[in-house]
């Protein structure tokens, strides 16, 4: 890993829906090779932070460079998983068609896939634990398995940056050792990933940079550093309860944190 | 007139052959690209754009004095656009809603459309006649120069379809990741939405703008109950929307005096109500049959969890009682004896007076749904 390679630097970003601004003044350093988990509370901004990266939101202010150059650029060397609700599942397609959407752009205009691009599809499905759904209805397939096809989707982009939004909410437990499986795959091949996460207790298990987000960024940096009580108290506010042992903070040491919700739904949704 | 010589009609009488050819192709235009309109959840935007249509042609009419069909399409053309541009702006800049922007739209270009009709009807002039065939459509009144006009910009839209298929299906499953992966998707949607102006605009004549949208709509609806494959849909749905056209038109053009657009919504009315019903897996009747198997599988598998938990038990005699077991599950015992005989029918489990014992197969599945 080379920590002065920085593969995505956001500068300055703010949004706002209406007056209410959803993010204010975010910076945001991802280097190159980091699995980071963007956390925070609800409505923290989590989302819209992913979105305006890639430009589907419009910023107020701010801008986003990838490996150092205007991201617009550089948008061959992003790949995206929406959230899984974000569409809707009873659209008339099987799962390796949704893959195969990966492609496209690849591919051109006017141009349809073929062989080459269906093997590259049943490839990702295939990396995914996904090969014997190719030919399944996407309405037909479990929440987890309509997951695994998104991240099969992104997977063909071959691409070296992945924003992940939420992957891991409402998964079963095979859909989550299979996403644990292939984060560390990613990181295997150098590549980073930013991932939307809800659940504060897996934080350290599964990722090495963590972003503490609540409208305006609260810290970000390796998960022993940034992950710490006090900034989680910071980001969540009062609504967070710790259990301590041996009177360490969490984060600290390799000593997992243990947390518990005051307020239930708080943070698992 | 027989149906035989309807159909001897069909190849040699001129006028039925119009209306023939001129229905099908606004049929098979219209339900091809409302499958897009349906799975976007447009469909509503189709009814704003026909009845705002009606300004367009009759402004056009007015301004050009001309009922060449190419001048009229284009005025159509033209102010179901702006109706799109505008329910777009009052939802994106306003607090108003989608639907209320929608029935905005649409009511105030139809009042004005229906003004402008009223005004055109009184002027003293030989050429008003006929323009208000276009509220309901009249099939009859097509000739060959609607339908050169219609031909091309049918085909027109279907060409774009077909050119800019991988991109609308994208377009419409998945907007965001269109536009991460960088597609113009602002400008895809606009393409798409003006071929469903051109779809509609196809159909006026003939079917009417206030009923246009049921040919948009419907076909669409149908056939997606028969398929889970786009490219199929969009050729069931334009099947659907030819030979329902087909169909109403040639019954309005025959009986006298009969307007197109209410025949055909009633025909295509039938076909989707049909397929509602009867779709092989989608159809109401296929669910709730399936839903009855799905209650008597789930009894079997509970009855057979049930067995299993008590067996070598000592209250094990007493448990797998057949009256005791349906009380345990709250059943009522008609259907306790429905459920131990379908299980005994499934070799799940075997029965000596009222004592029920799992077989090796009931245990497996009663197994099976305890790792579930």
């Amino acid at each position: 890993m080379n920590d002065n390679k920085l593969a995505i630097e956001a500068t300055d970003l703010t949004v706002a829906y209406q007056e209410k601004p959803v993010l204010w003044d975010v910076d945001l350093e991802a280097p190159e090779g980091v699995l980071m988990a963007v956390v925070g509370p609800n409505g923290a901004g989590k989302s819209t932070l992913m979105k305006t990266i890639l430009g589907l939101v419009p910023a107020a202010a701010g801008q986003v460079r990838v490996y150092g150059k205007p991201y617009e650029q550089q948008r061959h060397l992003v790949g995206y998983v929406p959230q899984r609700g974000s569409v809707d599942w009873d659209f008339p397609t099987d799962a390796l068609d949704v893959v195969t959407m990966g492609l496209y752009r690849r591919l051109g205009w006017m141009r349809r896939p073929g062989k080459a691009e269906r093997a590259a599809a049943l490839d990702a499905l295939d990396q995914v634990g996904m090969a014997d759904f190719a030919d399944r209805q996407i309405s037909q397939l479990s929440g987890g398995q309509q997951q695994r096809v998104f991240l099969a989707r992104a997977l063909v982009q071959d691409a070296r940056i992945y924003l992940m939004d939420e992957p891991f909410a409402g998964v079963d437990a095979t859909t989550e050792r299979a996403i644990i499986g292939l984060l560390r795959e990613l990181r295997r091949q150098g590549k980073t990933v930013l991932v939307v996460h809800h659940d504060l207790q897996t934080v350290p298990e599964y990722f090495d940079w963590v972003t503490l987000l609540n409208v305006r960024r609260i810290a970000s940096g390796p998960v022993a550093e940034a992950f710490t009580e006090d900034n989680l108290r910071r980001a969540y506010g009062g609504r967070i309860a710790f259990l301590r042992e041996n009177g360490q903070p969490p984060g600290a040491a390799d000593h997992e944190p243990q947390l518990e919700l005051s307020s239930a739904g708080a943070l698992n949704q | 007139m027989d149906v035989v010589s309807i159909f001897r009609d069909l190849f040699t009488d001129y006028t039925l052959r119009t209306v023939a050819l001129g229905s099908a192709l606004l049929g098979l235009v219209s339900g091809a690209l409302g499958v897009f309109a349906v799975l976007r959840r447009q469909s509503l935007l189709g009814d704003a754009i026909s009845h705002a249509a009606l300004p367009g042609v009759a402004l056009a009419f007015l301004l050009t004095g001309s009922k060449q069909p190419l001048v009229l399409a284009l005025g159509a053309i033209v102010a179901g656009w702006l109706a799109t541009v505008l329910v777009l702006q009052v939802t994106g800049n306003t607090r108003i809603k989608p639907d209320a922007a929608l029935g905005i739209v649409l009511a105030v270009f139809f009042g004005f459309g229906l003004l402008l009709l009223t005004f055109i009807q009184r002027l003293p002039d030989a050429a008003k006649a006929g323009l208000d065939k276009f509220l309901f459509g009249q099939a009859a009144t097509l000739l060959g120069r609607d339908l050169v006009t219609m031909a091309a910009l049918g085909g027109f839209a279907l060409a774009l379809v077909l050119l800019f298929w991988k991109e609308f299906k994208l377009l419409t499953f998945d907007p965001d990741f269109g536009a991460s992966l960088g597609y113009p998707t602002r400008w895809l949607e606009i393409l798409l939405i003006t071929l469903m102006v051109i779809a509609i605009v196809v159909g006026i004549q003939t079917v009417g703008v206030v009923l246009m949208s049921a040919m948009l709509v419907a076909p669409a609806a149908a056939a997606r109950q028969w398929t889970e494959k786009l490219n199929v849909m969009v050729l069931l749905a334009g099947l659907f929307g030819a030979s329902v056209g087909l169909a109403g038109a040639l019954v309005s053009s025959i009986v006298p005096r009969l307007p197109t657009g209410p025949t055909v919504v009633v025909f295509m009315s039938v076909v989707v109500l049909f397929s509602l019903l009867f779709a092989p897996r989608r159809g109401l009747l296929a669910r709730a049959r399936q839903r009855r198997r799905q209650k008597w599988q789930f009894a079997q598998e509970a009855l057979a969890v049930h067995l299993l938990q008590h067996e070598g038990q000592p209250n094990e005699a007493v448990e797998s009682d057949v009256s005791h077991a349906g009380r345990h599950m709250q059943w009522t015992a008609a259907f306790a004896s429905g459920v131990v005989s379908r299980a005994e029918d499934n070799d799940l489990l075997s029965r000596r007076h009222d004592q029920l014992a799992l077989t090796d197969k009931g245990r497996a599945l009663a197994r099976e749904a305890m790792e579930r």
